[in-house]
Protein backbone atom coordinates (compact mmCIF):
# COMPACT_ATOMS: atom_id res chain seq x y z
CA UNK A 1 0.00 0.00 0.00
CA UNK A 2 1.42 3.55 -1.05
CA UNK A 3 0.55 6.31 1.13
CA UNK A 4 1.86 9.71 1.12
CA UNK A 5 3.66 10.69 4.64
CA UNK A 6 2.71 14.17 4.71
CA UNK A 7 -0.96 13.42 5.37
CA UNK A 8 -0.49 11.42 8.55
CA UNK A 9 2.08 14.12 10.16
CA UNK A 10 1.14 16.51 12.41
CA UNK A 11 2.42 19.73 11.12
CA UNK A 12 4.58 20.83 13.36
CA UNK A 13 7.36 18.96 11.76
CA UNK A 14 7.47 19.73 8.17
CA UNK A 15 10.96 20.30 7.76
CA UNK A 16 11.77 16.38 9.46
CA UNK A 17 9.39 15.55 6.63
CA UNK A 18 10.30 17.09 3.51
CA UNK A 19 13.98 15.59 4.55
CA UNK A 20 12.65 11.91 5.20
CA UNK A 21 10.24 11.72 1.97
CA UNK A 22 13.45 11.68 -0.37
CA UNK A 23 13.10 9.72 -3.39
CA UNK A 24 9.43 8.25 -2.42
CA UNK A 25 7.35 11.70 -3.07
CA UNK A 26 7.30 11.34 -6.95
CA UNK A 27 5.09 7.91 -6.51
CA UNK A 28 3.32 8.32 -3.22
CA UNK A 29 1.81 11.71 -5.13
CA UNK A 30 -0.64 9.02 -7.04
CA UNK A 31 -2.62 7.92 -4.13
CA UNK A 32 -3.38 11.28 -2.45
CA UNK A 33 -7.33 11.30 -3.78
CA UNK A 34 -7.56 7.26 -2.06
CA UNK A 35 -5.66 8.03 1.26
CA UNK A 36 -8.77 9.39 3.19
CA UNK A 37 -10.87 6.21 2.80
CA UNK A 38 -7.29 3.77 3.02
CA UNK A 39 -6.69 1.97 6.32
CA UNK A 40 -3.28 3.08 7.73
CA UNK A 41 -1.13 0.15 8.06
CA UNK A 42 0.64 0.12 11.80
CA UNK A 43 2.10 -2.18 14.10
CA UNK A 44 2.24 -2.52 17.82
CA UNK A 45 5.68 -3.47 19.66
CA UNK A 46 5.80 -4.24 23.26
CA UNK A 47 1.96 -4.45 24.40
CA UNK A 48 0.61 -6.81 26.40
CA UNK A 49 -3.18 -7.97 27.48
CA UNK A 50 -5.64 -5.36 27.93
CA UNK A 51 -2.89 -2.58 26.61
CA UNK A 52 -2.51 -3.62 23.33
CA UNK A 53 -6.09 -4.37 22.98
CA UNK A 54 -7.05 -1.41 24.09
CA UNK A 55 -4.91 0.18 21.62
CA UNK A 56 -5.50 -1.91 19.07
CA UNK A 57 -8.98 -1.01 18.87
CA UNK A 58 -9.10 2.84 19.80
CA UNK A 59 -6.65 2.77 16.32
CA UNK A 60 -8.76 0.87 14.11
CA UNK A 61 -11.87 2.85 15.33
CA UNK A 62 -9.52 5.68 14.31
CA UNK A 63 -8.99 4.35 10.36
CA UNK A 64 -5.87 2.43 11.42
CA UNK A 65 -5.42 -1.68 10.39
CA UNK A 66 -3.05 -3.12 12.99
CA UNK A 67 0.16 -5.45 10.66
CA UNK A 68 2.90 -7.06 11.22
CA UNK A 69 6.08 -4.91 11.86
CA UNK A 70 7.54 -5.94 7.93
CA UNK A 71 3.90 -4.13 6.05
CA UNK A 72 3.84 -1.50 8.61
CA UNK A 73 4.03 2.36 7.24
CA UNK A 74 4.45 3.50 11.48
CA UNK A 75 5.84 1.18 14.30
CA UNK A 76 4.40 2.25 18.21
CA UNK A 77 7.02 0.62 20.40
CA UNK A 78 6.24 0.78 24.04
CA UNK A 79 5.82 -1.40 27.30
CA UNK A 80 2.95 -1.37 29.67
CA UNK A 81 4.50 -3.51 32.41
CA UNK A 82 4.12 -0.35 35.45
CA UNK A 83 3.01 2.69 33.58
CA UNK A 84 2.12 2.62 29.77
CA UNK A 85 4.59 3.82 27.68
CA UNK A 86 5.38 4.74 23.88
CA UNK A 87 6.59 6.26 20.62
CA UNK A 88 6.14 6.06 17.03
CA UNK A 89 8.53 5.90 13.75
CA UNK A 90 7.77 5.92 10.31
CA UNK A 91 9.52 2.76 9.42
CA UNK A 92 9.44 3.60 5.56
CA UNK A 93 10.91 7.37 6.10
CA UNK A 94 13.12 6.42 9.03
CA UNK A 95 11.75 9.35 10.53
CA UNK A 96 10.52 9.73 14.24
CA UNK A 97 7.01 10.80 14.37
CA UNK A 98 6.30 10.74 18.19
CA UNK A 99 8.78 11.47 20.66
CA UNK A 100 8.29 8.63 23.88
CA UNK A 101 5.68 9.38 25.92
CA UNK A 102 4.40 7.61 29.52
CA UNK A 103 1.37 8.05 31.48
CA UNK A 104 0.90 7.95 34.91
CA UNK A 105 -2.40 7.33 37.25
CA UNK A 106 -5.50 5.85 35.97
CA UNK A 107 -5.98 2.15 35.18
CA UNK A 108 -3.77 0.86 32.16
CA UNK A 109 -6.87 0.83 30.25
CA UNK A 110 -7.06 4.44 30.98
CA UNK A 111 -3.30 4.85 30.26
CA UNK A 112 -3.45 3.41 26.66
CA UNK A 113 -6.82 5.45 25.80
CA UNK A 114 -4.42 8.73 26.52
CA UNK A 115 -1.15 6.83 24.57
CA UNK A 116 -4.11 5.92 21.31
CA UNK A 117 -5.25 9.60 21.74
CA UNK A 118 -1.58 10.82 21.73
CA UNK A 119 -0.77 8.75 18.53
CA UNK A 120 -3.62 9.45 16.58
CA UNK A 121 -3.23 13.31 17.07
CA UNK A 122 0.94 12.87 16.19
CA UNK A 123 -0.54 11.05 12.79
CA UNK A 124 -3.58 12.60 11.48
CA UNK A 125 -3.06 16.54 13.26
CA UNK A 126 -6.54 15.76 14.57
CA UNK A 127 -7.72 15.37 18.48
CA UNK A 128 -8.40 11.57 18.94
CA UNK A 129 -11.82 10.12 20.86
CA UNK A 130 -10.75 7.63 22.96
CA UNK A 131 -10.91 9.80 25.96
CA UNK A 132 -14.96 10.71 25.22
CA UNK A 133 -18.03 8.89 27.08
CA UNK A 134 -21.36 7.79 25.13
CA UNK A 135 -24.92 7.49 26.78
CA UNK A 136 -27.44 4.88 25.35
CA UNK A 137 -31.00 3.25 25.54
CA UNK A 138 -29.79 -0.43 27.61
CA UNK A 139 -32.48 -3.44 27.97
CA UNK A 140 -32.54 -4.78 31.78
CA UNK A 141 -34.85 -7.22 31.59
CA UNK A 142 -38.55 -6.18 30.36
CA UNK A 143 -37.60 -2.71 31.37
CA UNK A 144 -34.81 -0.12 30.07
CA UNK A 145 -32.76 2.35 31.43
CA UNK A 146 -30.05 4.99 30.15
CA UNK A 147 -26.23 4.21 30.77
CA UNK A 148 -23.48 6.33 30.29
CA UNK A 149 -19.77 4.30 29.50
CA UNK A 150 -16.57 5.09 27.68
CA UNK A 151 -17.31 5.35 23.74
CA UNK A 152 -15.72 1.46 23.57
CA UNK A 153 -18.52 0.53 26.04
CA UNK A 154 -16.47 -0.07 28.72
CA UNK A 155 -17.75 1.40 32.29
CA UNK A 156 -20.97 0.98 31.90
CA UNK A 157 -22.87 2.91 34.49
CA UNK A 158 -26.60 3.43 34.63
CA UNK A 159 -27.74 6.33 35.16
CA UNK A 160 -32.01 5.71 35.48
CA UNK A 161 -33.50 3.47 37.84
CA UNK A 162 -36.84 3.97 36.46
CA UNK A 163 -37.81 -0.13 35.68
CA UNK A 164 -39.67 1.34 32.98
CA UNK A 165 -39.14 2.38 29.63
CA UNK A 166 -36.75 5.11 28.62
CA UNK A 167 -35.62 6.66 25.36
CA UNK A 168 -33.45 9.37 23.24
CA UNK A 169 -31.10 9.78 25.73
CA UNK A 170 -28.85 13.26 24.57
CA UNK A 171 -26.13 15.40 26.15
CA UNK A 172 -25.98 18.81 26.84
CA UNK A 173 -22.82 20.39 24.93
CA UNK A 174 -19.40 20.31 27.52
CA UNK A 175 -21.49 19.54 30.52
CA UNK A 176 -22.45 16.57 32.40
CA UNK A 177 -25.93 17.01 31.77
CA UNK A 178 -28.74 14.23 30.41
CA UNK A 179 -31.65 14.97 28.91
CA UNK A 180 -33.92 11.93 28.25
CA UNK A 181 -37.32 10.54 28.03
CA UNK A 182 -38.77 8.23 30.71
CA UNK A 183 -42.12 6.71 30.91
CA UNK A 184 -41.58 6.89 34.97
CA UNK A 185 -45.10 9.07 35.00
CA UNK A 186 -46.84 6.09 32.86
CA UNK A 187 -46.59 8.49 29.96
CA UNK A 188 -43.28 9.62 27.72
CA UNK A 189 -41.82 12.85 29.66
CA UNK A 190 -38.78 14.65 29.00
CA UNK A 191 -36.66 14.99 32.02
CA UNK A 192 -33.12 16.49 32.76
CA UNK A 193 -30.60 15.03 34.76
CA UNK A 194 -27.24 16.91 35.88
CA UNK A 195 -25.22 13.84 36.34
CA UNK A 196 -22.54 15.53 38.85
CA UNK A 197 -25.33 16.23 41.09
CA UNK A 198 -27.52 13.54 40.73
CA UNK A 199 -30.73 16.31 40.55
CA UNK A 200 -32.89 15.16 38.14
CA UNK A 201 -36.15 17.72 36.93
CA UNK A 202 -39.12 16.68 34.71
CA UNK A 203 -38.43 19.36 31.47
CA UNK A 204 -41.34 17.99 29.40
CA UNK A 205 -44.58 16.90 30.66
CA UNK A 206 -47.30 17.79 28.32
CA UNK A 207 -50.34 15.98 27.50
CA UNK A 208 -49.61 13.22 24.86
CA UNK A 209 -45.96 12.75 23.36
CA UNK A 210 -42.65 13.95 25.12
CA UNK A 211 -39.55 12.85 23.54
CA UNK A 212 -36.56 13.35 21.30
CA UNK A 213 -34.54 15.79 23.14
CA UNK A 214 -32.13 17.54 21.48
CA UNK A 215 -29.91 20.35 23.44
CA UNK A 216 -28.48 23.27 21.00
CA UNK A 217 -24.84 23.45 20.66
CA UNK A 218 -24.30 26.63 22.70
CA UNK A 219 -26.59 24.73 26.03
CA UNK A 220 -29.34 27.77 25.81
CA UNK A 221 -32.45 25.61 23.85
CA UNK A 222 -34.24 22.34 23.62
CA UNK A 223 -35.38 20.97 20.40
CA UNK A 224 -38.26 18.40 21.31
CA UNK A 225 -41.36 16.18 19.58
CA UNK A 226 -44.52 17.07 21.15
CA UNK A 227 -48.05 16.10 20.60
CA UNK A 228 -49.83 18.22 22.62
CA UNK A 229 -51.82 20.04 19.67
CA UNK A 230 -53.07 16.67 18.20
CA UNK A 231 -50.09 15.51 16.14
CA UNK A 232 -46.35 15.31 16.71
CA UNK A 233 -44.57 18.43 15.60
CA UNK A 234 -41.41 20.09 16.17
CA UNK A 235 -41.07 22.35 19.21
CA UNK A 236 -38.21 24.93 20.78
CA UNK A 237 -38.02 26.16 23.96
CA UNK A 238 -34.69 27.62 26.34
CA UNK A 239 -33.13 25.44 28.69
CA UNK A 240 -35.28 26.47 31.64
CA UNK A 241 -38.46 25.14 29.77
CA UNK A 242 -39.59 29.21 28.89
CA UNK A 243 -40.60 30.39 26.04
CA UNK A 244 -42.43 27.22 24.08
CA UNK A 245 -42.49 27.59 20.07
CA UNK A 246 -43.86 25.44 17.79
CA UNK A 247 -42.32 25.25 14.99
CA UNK A 248 -44.01 22.51 12.69
CA UNK A 249 -47.79 22.57 12.22
CA UNK A 250 -48.20 19.27 9.96
CA UNK A 251 -50.93 16.74 10.68
CA UNK A 252 -48.27 13.67 10.22
CA UNK A 253 -45.61 12.95 12.26
CA UNK A 254 -41.94 14.94 12.55
CA UNK A 255 -39.17 12.85 15.11
CA UNK A 256 -35.16 13.47 15.47
CA UNK A 257 -34.37 16.80 15.60
CA UNK A 258 -30.77 18.04 15.77
CA UNK A 259 -29.24 21.29 15.61
CA UNK A 260 -27.19 22.66 12.82
CA UNK A 261 -23.28 23.83 14.92
CA UNK A 262 -24.26 27.21 14.55
CA UNK A 263 -27.68 26.64 16.63
CA UNK A 264 -29.45 28.84 13.52
CA UNK A 265 -31.26 25.58 12.33
CA UNK A 266 -32.78 22.29 13.07
CA UNK A 267 -33.01 19.01 10.79
CA UNK A 268 -35.91 17.03 11.29
CA UNK A 269 -37.33 13.69 9.77
CA UNK A 270 -40.78 14.26 8.52
CA UNK A 271 -44.03 13.06 6.18
CA UNK A 272 -45.06 15.85 4.06
CA UNK A 273 -47.75 14.93 1.17
CA UNK A 274 -47.09 11.23 2.25
CA UNK A 275 -43.25 11.24 1.54
CA UNK A 276 -40.94 10.95 3.91
CA UNK A 277 -37.62 13.10 4.13
CA UNK A 278 -35.36 15.01 5.72
CA UNK A 279 -36.28 18.82 6.33
CA UNK A 280 -34.72 21.85 7.71
CA UNK A 281 -36.27 24.30 9.80
CA UNK A 282 -35.03 27.84 10.94
CA UNK A 283 -34.40 27.68 14.58
CA UNK A 284 -36.33 30.76 15.19
CA UNK A 285 -39.27 29.33 13.02
CA UNK A 286 -39.93 29.85 9.16
CA UNK A 287 -41.22 27.51 6.70
CA UNK A 288 -39.23 23.83 6.07
CA UNK A 289 -37.34 23.01 3.11
CA UNK A 290 -36.50 19.58 2.47
CA UNK A 291 -33.14 18.54 2.53
CA UNK A 292 -32.26 16.54 -0.57
CA UNK A 293 -30.63 12.82 -0.08
CA UNK A 294 -30.65 11.69 -3.56
CA UNK A 295 -30.41 7.88 -4.01
CA UNK A 296 -31.82 6.62 -0.53
CA UNK A 297 -35.06 6.69 0.58
CA UNK A 298 -37.43 7.05 4.02
CA UNK A 299 -34.97 8.98 5.57
CA UNK A 300 -34.66 9.24 9.28
CA UNK A 301 -32.51 10.15 12.43
CA UNK A 302 -30.57 12.73 10.99
CA UNK A 303 -27.56 13.68 13.25
CA UNK A 304 -25.42 17.00 11.90
CA UNK A 305 -21.63 16.54 11.82
CA UNK A 306 -19.38 18.90 14.57
CA UNK A 307 -17.87 20.88 11.67
CA UNK A 308 -21.30 21.38 10.41
CA UNK A 309 -20.10 19.81 6.29
CA UNK A 310 -22.14 16.43 7.02
CA UNK A 311 -25.69 14.93 7.99
CA UNK A 312 -25.67 11.50 9.02
CA UNK A 313 -28.89 9.52 8.76
CA UNK A 314 -30.83 6.09 8.80
CA UNK A 315 -32.04 5.29 5.43
CA UNK A 316 -34.62 2.34 4.99
CA UNK A 317 -34.91 0.39 2.30
CA UNK A 318 -36.08 -2.82 3.30
CA UNK A 319 -32.78 -3.08 5.88
CA UNK A 320 -31.60 0.07 7.41
CA UNK A 321 -28.76 1.89 6.47
CA UNK A 322 -26.24 4.72 7.52
CA UNK A 323 -26.06 7.33 5.20
CA UNK A 324 -24.02 10.19 4.94
CA UNK A 325 -25.22 13.91 2.72
CA UNK A 326 -23.93 17.14 2.60
CA UNK A 327 -25.62 19.20 4.80
CA UNK A 328 -26.60 21.35 1.66
CA UNK A 329 -28.24 18.53 0.45
CA UNK A 330 -27.50 16.15 -2.47
CA UNK A 331 -26.09 12.71 -3.63
CA UNK A 332 -26.52 10.40 -0.19
CA UNK A 333 -23.90 8.16 -0.02
CA UNK A 334 -25.07 4.47 1.91
CA UNK A 335 -22.01 3.48 4.26
CA UNK A 336 -23.43 0.35 6.37
CA UNK A 337 -26.64 -1.56 7.41
CA UNK A 338 -27.90 -0.36 10.73
CA UNK A 339 -29.68 3.22 12.31
CA UNK A 340 -29.72 5.90 14.67
CA UNK A 341 -26.06 7.05 14.28
CA UNK A 342 -24.51 9.47 15.77
CA UNK A 343 -21.55 11.57 15.09
CA UNK A 344 -18.26 11.84 17.38
CA UNK A 345 -16.53 15.02 18.21
CA UNK A 346 -13.66 14.36 15.42
CA UNK A 347 -17.13 14.61 12.61
CA UNK A 348 -15.13 11.65 11.39
CA UNK A 349 -16.26 8.45 14.04
CA UNK A 350 -20.09 8.10 13.95
CA UNK A 351 -21.57 5.26 16.67
CA UNK A 352 -24.91 3.42 15.64
CA UNK A 353 -27.08 0.61 16.26
CA UNK A 354 -26.83 -2.63 14.74
CA UNK A 355 -29.81 -5.14 14.86
CA UNK A 356 -28.62 -8.72 15.13
CA UNK A 357 -30.75 -11.89 15.10
CA UNK A 358 -32.28 -11.16 18.56
CA UNK A 359 -30.49 -8.45 20.05
CA UNK A 360 -29.48 -4.82 19.01
CA UNK A 361 -25.77 -3.83 19.84
CA UNK A 362 -23.62 -0.83 19.35
CA UNK A 363 -21.15 -0.51 16.70
CA UNK A 364 -18.12 2.18 15.90
CA UNK A 365 -17.95 3.34 11.85
CA UNK A 366 -15.07 5.37 10.58
CA UNK A 367 -17.05 7.24 7.82
CA UNK A 368 -13.93 7.61 5.33
CA UNK A 369 -12.83 3.89 5.47
CA UNK A 370 -16.18 2.74 6.46
CA UNK A 371 -14.13 0.23 9.34
CA UNK A 372 -16.73 -1.35 11.88
CA UNK A 373 -16.02 -2.03 15.14
CA UNK A 374 -18.82 -3.32 17.44
CA UNK A 375 -18.32 -2.00 21.06
CA UNK A 376 -18.49 -4.04 24.32
CA UNK A 377 -22.00 -5.06 24.85
CA UNK A 378 -24.08 -5.22 27.69
CA UNK A 379 -26.12 -8.37 28.21
CA UNK A 380 -29.36 -6.84 27.01
CA UNK A 381 -30.16 -4.93 23.70
CA UNK A 382 -28.54 -1.43 23.48
CA UNK A 383 -29.54 1.59 21.29
CA UNK A 384 -30.33 5.05 20.52
CA UNK A 385 -26.65 5.95 21.38
CA UNK A 386 -25.57 10.03 22.09
CA UNK A 387 -22.01 10.79 22.31
CA UNK A 388 -20.95 13.17 24.61
CA UNK A 389 -19.29 16.52 22.37
CA UNK B 1 -17.89 23.29 17.40
CA UNK B 2 -15.65 22.92 20.55
CA UNK B 3 -15.76 19.36 21.83
CA UNK B 4 -15.09 19.01 25.63
CA UNK B 5 -14.28 16.13 27.48
CA UNK B 6 -15.20 14.94 30.89
CA UNK B 7 -11.37 15.02 31.73
CA UNK B 8 -10.96 18.73 30.74
CA UNK B 9 -14.00 19.74 32.81
CA UNK B 10 -12.46 18.38 36.32
CA UNK B 11 -8.20 18.43 35.54
CA UNK B 12 -5.45 20.27 34.42
CA UNK B 13 -3.23 18.10 31.95
CA UNK B 14 -0.11 18.57 32.56
CA UNK B 15 2.26 19.71 29.77
CA UNK B 16 4.52 16.92 28.37
CA UNK B 17 8.09 17.13 28.57
CA UNK B 18 9.35 15.77 25.28
CA UNK B 19 12.13 13.57 25.39
CA UNK B 20 15.72 15.02 23.84
CA UNK B 21 16.85 12.91 20.73
CA UNK B 22 19.14 10.04 21.59
CA UNK B 23 16.95 9.24 24.34
CA UNK B 24 14.17 7.75 23.09
CA UNK B 25 13.56 4.98 24.99
CA UNK B 26 13.15 6.92 28.16
CA UNK B 27 10.73 9.61 28.72
CA UNK B 28 11.28 12.30 30.19
CA UNK B 29 7.76 13.42 30.75
CA UNK B 30 5.10 11.92 32.02
CA UNK B 31 1.07 12.54 31.40
CA UNK B 32 -0.67 12.41 34.58
CA UNK B 33 -3.78 11.13 34.41
CA UNK B 34 -6.02 12.36 36.73
CA UNK B 35 -9.21 10.08 38.39
CA UNK B 36 -12.89 10.19 38.11
CA UNK B 37 -15.49 9.05 40.21
CA UNK B 38 -16.80 5.33 40.18
CA UNK B 39 -20.15 6.39 40.29
CA UNK B 40 -22.72 8.38 38.73
CA UNK B 41 -24.32 10.46 41.68
CA UNK B 42 -27.89 10.12 41.14
CA UNK B 43 -27.25 6.75 39.76
CA UNK B 44 -28.35 4.75 43.39
CA UNK B 45 -31.10 6.54 43.95
CA UNK B 46 -35.16 5.62 42.88
CA UNK B 47 -34.88 7.57 39.83
CA UNK B 48 -33.29 10.45 41.21
CA UNK B 49 -34.93 13.14 43.05
CA UNK B 50 -37.55 14.51 40.71
CA UNK B 51 -38.92 18.46 41.12
CA UNK B 52 -42.32 19.25 40.12
CA UNK B 53 -42.66 20.25 36.64
CA UNK B 54 -41.74 23.35 35.12
CA UNK B 55 -43.97 25.31 33.06
CA UNK B 56 -47.38 24.12 31.99
CA UNK B 57 -47.66 21.99 35.28
CA UNK B 58 -51.66 20.71 35.20
CA UNK B 59 -51.20 20.19 31.34
CA UNK B 60 -53.82 21.98 30.25
CA UNK B 61 -54.46 24.40 27.87
CA UNK B 62 -56.18 27.08 28.03
CA UNK B 63 -59.39 26.12 25.77
CA UNK B 64 -59.71 22.73 27.84
CA UNK B 65 -62.57 23.38 30.13
CA UNK B 66 -65.81 20.93 29.94
CA UNK B 67 -67.85 19.03 27.30
CA UNK B 68 -68.13 21.01 24.01
CA UNK B 69 -67.02 20.27 20.48
CA UNK B 70 -63.42 19.94 19.77
CA UNK B 71 -61.16 23.00 19.00
CA UNK B 72 -59.71 22.07 15.69
CA UNK B 73 -56.48 23.43 14.89
CA UNK B 74 -56.13 25.33 10.97
CA UNK B 75 -53.98 22.55 10.42
CA UNK B 76 -57.02 20.20 11.43
CA UNK B 77 -55.73 18.69 14.48
CA UNK B 78 -57.37 18.61 18.07
CA UNK B 79 -55.35 19.47 20.70
CA UNK B 80 -54.95 17.04 23.51
CA UNK B 81 -56.69 17.27 27.10
CA UNK B 82 -54.69 17.39 30.45
CA UNK B 83 -54.07 13.58 31.13
CA UNK B 84 -56.30 11.64 33.26
CA UNK B 85 -55.50 11.30 37.32
CA UNK B 86 -57.33 9.06 39.71
CA UNK B 87 -59.15 6.87 37.59
CA UNK B 88 -58.87 3.09 37.56
CA UNK B 89 -57.74 1.84 34.55
CA UNK B 90 -59.40 -1.33 32.79
CA UNK B 91 -57.40 -3.51 30.08
CA UNK B 92 -60.14 -6.18 29.74
CA UNK B 93 -63.17 -4.62 28.90
CA UNK B 94 -61.84 -3.17 25.45
CA UNK B 95 -59.41 -6.20 24.60
CA UNK B 96 -61.69 -7.59 21.31
CA UNK B 97 -61.82 -3.45 20.24
CA UNK B 98 -57.67 -3.42 19.13
CA UNK B 99 -57.47 -1.57 16.17
CA UNK B 100 -54.49 -2.75 13.42
CA UNK B 101 -53.27 -0.47 11.19
CA UNK B 102 -50.80 -1.20 7.89
CA UNK B 103 -47.37 -0.86 7.69
CA UNK B 104 -45.86 3.00 8.39
CA UNK B 105 -49.60 3.93 8.16
CA UNK B 106 -51.82 5.85 10.77
CA UNK B 107 -55.07 5.83 9.27
CA UNK B 108 -57.85 3.75 10.47
CA UNK B 109 -58.87 1.13 7.79
CA UNK B 110 -62.78 0.79 6.64
CA UNK B 111 -62.44 -2.87 8.27
CA UNK B 112 -61.70 -1.56 11.77
CA UNK B 113 -63.96 1.11 12.41
CA UNK B 114 -66.89 -0.68 13.85
CA UNK B 115 -64.09 -1.60 16.82
CA UNK B 116 -63.97 1.89 17.53
CA UNK B 117 -67.54 2.64 17.06
CA UNK B 118 -68.42 -0.03 19.92
CA UNK B 119 -65.67 2.30 22.29
CA UNK B 120 -67.46 5.24 21.55
CA UNK B 121 -71.02 3.16 22.16
CA UNK B 122 -69.82 2.50 25.76
CA UNK B 123 -68.46 6.15 26.09
CA UNK B 124 -72.25 7.48 25.44
CA UNK B 125 -73.86 5.37 27.79
CA UNK B 126 -71.54 5.75 30.64
CA UNK B 127 -70.72 9.59 30.31
CA UNK B 128 -68.49 9.25 33.99
CA UNK B 129 -65.79 6.61 32.01
CA UNK B 130 -62.61 8.18 29.47
CA UNK B 131 -60.41 6.26 27.40
CA UNK B 132 -56.80 6.01 26.78
CA UNK B 133 -55.27 4.59 23.46
CA UNK B 134 -51.82 3.34 23.19
CA UNK B 135 -50.82 3.64 19.95
CA UNK B 136 -47.81 0.86 19.80
CA UNK B 137 -45.52 -0.19 15.79
CA UNK B 138 -44.12 -3.07 14.61
CA UNK B 139 -39.96 -3.43 14.32
CA UNK B 140 -39.57 -1.97 11.17
CA UNK B 141 -39.15 1.42 11.67
CA UNK B 142 -36.45 3.60 13.40
CA UNK B 143 -36.93 3.87 17.05
CA UNK B 144 -38.15 7.46 17.38
CA UNK B 145 -39.75 7.42 14.34
CA UNK B 146 -42.33 4.87 15.84
CA UNK B 147 -42.59 6.69 18.48
CA UNK B 148 -43.94 9.39 16.90
CA UNK B 149 -46.16 7.09 14.26
CA UNK B 150 -47.34 5.39 17.33
CA UNK B 151 -48.52 9.19 18.88
CA UNK B 152 -49.89 9.43 14.99
CA UNK B 153 -52.12 6.36 15.32
CA UNK B 154 -53.55 6.67 18.59
CA UNK B 155 -54.34 10.29 17.63
CA UNK B 156 -56.25 9.27 14.68
CA UNK B 157 -58.53 6.71 16.74
CA UNK B 158 -59.19 9.71 18.89
CA UNK B 159 -60.11 12.04 16.12
CA UNK B 160 -62.97 8.85 14.94
CA UNK B 161 -63.92 8.91 18.40
CA UNK B 162 -64.00 12.65 18.54
CA UNK B 163 -66.08 12.78 14.80
CA UNK B 164 -68.72 9.77 16.47
CA UNK B 165 -69.25 12.33 18.93
CA UNK B 166 -67.30 11.47 21.92
CA UNK B 167 -65.53 14.93 23.44
CA UNK B 168 -61.52 14.76 23.16
CA UNK B 169 -61.67 15.74 26.79
CA UNK B 170 -62.23 12.41 27.62
CA UNK B 171 -59.26 10.57 25.54
CA UNK B 172 -56.25 10.26 26.17
CA UNK B 173 -53.45 9.51 24.05
CA UNK B 174 -49.83 7.11 24.77
CA UNK B 175 -46.55 6.09 22.17
CA UNK B 176 -45.09 3.08 22.66
CA UNK B 177 -43.29 3.13 19.84
CA UNK B 178 -41.85 -0.48 19.03
CA UNK B 179 -41.25 -1.02 22.97
CA UNK B 180 -44.07 -3.07 23.86
CA UNK B 181 -44.54 -5.67 21.26
CA UNK B 182 -47.80 -7.97 21.42
CA UNK B 183 -46.43 -10.68 19.63
CA UNK B 184 -42.76 -11.28 19.52
CA UNK B 185 -41.29 -12.26 16.46
CA UNK B 186 -39.80 -10.80 13.18
CA UNK B 187 -42.58 -11.95 10.33
CA UNK B 188 -45.23 -10.16 8.61
CA UNK B 189 -47.71 -12.06 10.93
CA UNK B 190 -45.92 -10.72 14.12
CA UNK B 191 -45.38 -7.00 12.57
CA UNK B 192 -48.71 -7.15 12.01
CA UNK B 193 -50.36 -7.98 15.31
CA UNK B 194 -48.11 -5.38 16.43
CA UNK B 195 -49.32 -2.48 14.74
CA UNK B 196 -52.00 -1.61 16.89
CA UNK B 197 -54.07 0.92 18.71
CA UNK B 198 -55.05 -0.54 22.26
CA UNK B 199 -58.32 1.02 24.27
CA UNK B 200 -57.78 1.33 28.02
CA UNK B 201 -60.78 2.02 29.61
CA UNK B 202 -60.38 4.37 32.72
CA UNK B 203 -63.13 4.47 35.32
CA UNK B 204 -63.58 7.01 38.31
CA UNK B 205 -62.63 5.33 41.22
CA UNK B 206 -65.30 4.34 43.79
Amino acid sequence: MKLNPSLYLRPATPFLLALALGTFAAEEKLDITKDATHLIPVALSGYTGEAASVLRFDLEVAGFKIVGPGEAQFIVTGKNNGQVEGRVTDRINKATIMEAKAYANGSQRLQAHWLADDIVFALTGKPGIAKTKIAFKGEVGKHSEIFIADYDGHNAVAVTRDSTIVAAPCWVPGRRILYYTSYKSGYPDIYSHDLSSGERRVFSRYPGLNTSAAVSPDGKRVAMILSKNGSPDLYVCNADGSHLAQLTKTREDESSPCWSPDGTRICLAARVNERRALYLVPASGGPMTRLRTEGVLNPTEPDWSPDGKTIVFTSQMGSFNICTVPASGGVAQPLKEGEDPTWAPNSRTVIFTRRLKDKRILSLLDVPTKQVKDVIQNSGSCSQPSWAK
Amino acid sequence: MKSVNFFSLLVVVLALTVGVAGCKKTPKGVTSIPGLPSTVPGADQTGGPVKPPGPDQSGKLPEDSGVKPANVTPEGTIPLSARPDGMFPDREVFKQQTVYFDFDRSAVKPGEKAKIEAVAAHLKNETANKVEIEGHCDERGTEEYNRALGERRALAVREYLVNLGIAADRISTVSFGEDKAAVEGHDEAAWAKNRRGEFVLLKPKP
